[in-house]
């Protein structure tokens, strides 16, 4: 039994390795006093100063977050509101839509990045800001949809009558009974949306236009050039920012699950 | 006696869902006041009478009255009635008095109002102290309280109550029953109950609908239903019935003779049948009698098959020409056991009969 034991953690701790050696390494570059990301000469701070003089690459950043946060906010109350329709109301051709829905899902990312292209020039739209956040939301909805979805079907469906009888109207019984219920659903779509977009390259190579560019863009066009440790210290702070954000929701929902053993 | 004032009035009220029709044209009327319960199987259509008072259904066709208003096509919103759920479908959100606050606060009603009545029906089901929870943190009886309460606070001319017992185990189903009788004999509010349980109909009712396959087979009170079943679908679903069928072979002196699948004679005292004519005799268990020496009349003699000791009564299986039927002694009898050969008999006025052409 002991070996058992013995060998399960060395299991483990081989697929952690795995998983988060690459991370640590880019980690520990971005205090590497070398430019060249090969080895490690001497700790330093001075990438993180230098980020905050490099114009482009905080350019893209902030393209990134205002593409991420906008296509967030509208790909998630459109597929709210998308869900909960297709959930309430039966009309013809409801199975198909909701069979439609996954081939944004499951198609390669090119193919959809190809045909939003050919959609914007077949329309005369100039690449920008605005078609890559339009892109952005189109791939977005069904991923909200689908997590909307599975909190509605996990709702008790008497609710909306027990309000309906209670005196409430259709608009007070979504607000007050239904959207509370669903908001871990909204959430978690919400979350994937912002990830998926945050970290979009291909559908953002075939929509996005001049000032558009994207941090993921920027990394992946001056690979070419050589990745400079600033760009490390940069993604450093966002994997920061990324696991405190993560360690709360994390307490936070431990903090449920006692309250509901309680 | 005063005329009893009619609360809600379904006429030829049917309901089909597609082409499949769950309810088939009834007529029913509710008296303010009362405990009238819907019994059937699942799958009669209770169900379907219950959300076409509410409003949660439109009917097919015919209309609904709530208090001489034609409300047939009146949201539910709108409606004086209100609904205990079977699941409770609590908001699991909000806390208990947010939950019984819920329908004061759709009328507008000022919130220090709302506080006086909450309390108040908080109260009147001894949930004090625990306005504060949310539904996850109280126990199954706890939450049908709220939610019968949550209905109540609305003073509806009508509460609906869609198999709220259903979801808790018989010891608590037991208590409910008796609490939920004597909340409604409190307030005075007419209670309209569905329910699969023949036990819960026959202990809570004033009257009791029975409906089978979308149609009223009888109304009455509970001893009606249990003692002068009009079919034999009542006979057997209100309780246990012995069912002899037979065919009338003589009438005299008020004394009918009725011969049971030519195998023996029983007597009724009904002069309203004639020779030939098929005949039920129900009888129930508990008015079965067994005896080791035979009577005169209505007696048969049967072995027994099958003693199923259940505390306070043994239920006896006995086979007679083989058919089994079932007596009830008290207790742990112990003047009888497996293969002995008895004779059961019973009061001619024990012997309900149905006749066939029902």
């Amino acid at each position: 039994m002991r070996n058992n034991k013995l060998l399960d953690n060395i299991v483990i701790i081989s697929v952690f390795i795995f998983l988060f050696l690459p991370i640590f390494v880019l980690i520990l570059f971005s205090f590497n006093t070398s430019e060249l990301n090969i080895i490690f000469e001497g700790f330093t701070l001075h990438w993180y100063k230098d980020l905050f003089y490099n114009r482009s690459l905080l350019e893209a950043l902030i393209n990134t977050l205002l593409v991420a946060l906008s296509s967030t906010i509208i790909s998630t109350i459109i597929g709210t509101i998308s869900a909960y329709g297709l959930y309430k109301y039966d009309f013809k051709g409801k199975k198909i839509i909701n069979e439609l829905l996954y081939i944004p899902i499951v198609i390669p990312e090119i193919v959809l990045g190809i045909s939003l292209l050919s959609i914007y020039t077949l329309m005369k739209m100039e690449l920008g800001m605005f078609t890559l956040i339009l892109a952005h939301i189109t791939f977005s909805i069904p991923f909200v949809i689908v997590s909307v979805r599975s909190s509605l079907t996990s709702m008790d469906p008497n609710l909306e009558q027990a309000a309906s009888d209670l005196g409430a109207d259709s608009l007070t019984t979504f607000f007050r009974v239904i959207l509370p219920s669903l908001v871990p659903g909204i959430l978690s779509g919400a979350e994937l949306a912002f990830s998926l977009s945050l970290d979009d390259v291909v559908i953002s190579y075939f929509t996005a236009g001049p000032g558009s560019n994207t941090l993921p863009l920027h990394i992946y066009s001056i690979i070419k050039t050589g990745v400079t440790p600033d760009v490390n210290a940069l993604i450093s702070l966002m994997l920061l920012t990324i696991f405190i954000v993560l360690t709360i929701s994390m307490v936070i929902s431990l903090r449920k699950i006692k309250g509901d053993e309680r | 006696m005063s005329e009893k004032k009619v609360i809600v009035k379904l006429e030829n009220f049917s309901k089909s869902y597609g082409p499949k029709e769950i309810i088939k044209s009834i007529n029913l009327d509710v008296y303010e006041g009362e405990f009238i319960t819907l019994l059937g199987s699942s799958g009669c259509g209770k169900t379907t009478i219950l959300r076409a008072i509410s409003g949660l259904d439109e009917p097919t066709s015919g209309r609904v009255f709530i208090d001489g208003e034609d409300v047939t096509h009146l949201e539910a919103r709108k409606r004086q009635v209100n609904t205990i759920f079977q699941n409770y479908a609590l908001f699991p959100l909000m806390t208990v008095y947010d939950n019984v606050a819920f329908g004061l606060r759709m009328k507008k009603v000022p919130e220090d109002e709302i506080k006086t009545r909450v309390d108040k029906m908080i109260k009147l089901v001894h949930l004090e102290g625990y306005e504060n929870r949310l539904p996850k943190e109280l126990s199954g009886g706890e939450q049908q309280r709220v939610s019968i309460i949550r209905g109540l606070i609305n003073n509806p001319k009508v509460l609906l109550l869609d198999e709220p017992l259903s979801a808790l185990d018989l010891k608590l189903r037991k208590k409910m029953q008796i609490e939920l009788k004597q909340l409604q004999r409190k307030l005075g509010t007419t209670f309209i109950y569905v329910t699969h349980d023949q036990d819960e109909a026959l202990s809570m009712s004033d009257r009791v609908v029975v409906i089978k396959e979308g149609n009223i087979e009888q109304i009455g009170t509970p001893i009606e239903v249990y003692e002068k079943p009009v079919s034999l679908y009542v006979a057997d679903f209100l309780g246990e019935a012995n069912i002899f069928k037979g065919k009338v072979t003589n009438v005299s002196n008020n004394k009918t003779t009725v011969n049971i699948k030519d195998k023996f004679d029983l007597t009724i005292t009904e002069d309203n049948y004639q020779i030939g004519d098929s005949v039920n005799i129900v009888v129930r268990p508990e008015n079965i009698r067994l005896t080791l020496v035979a009577r005169k009349n209505n007696c048969i003699q049967g072995t027994i098959t099958n003693m199923v000791y259940d505390g306070y009564i043994t239920k006896v299986f006995i086979k007679v020409n083989n058919t089994s039927y079932e007596a009830i002694i008290n207790g742990n009898n112990k003047n009888y056991k497996i293969n002995d050969e008895v004779y059961l008999y019973w009061a001619l006025d024990d012997s309900i009969i149905i006749g066939d052409k029902k």
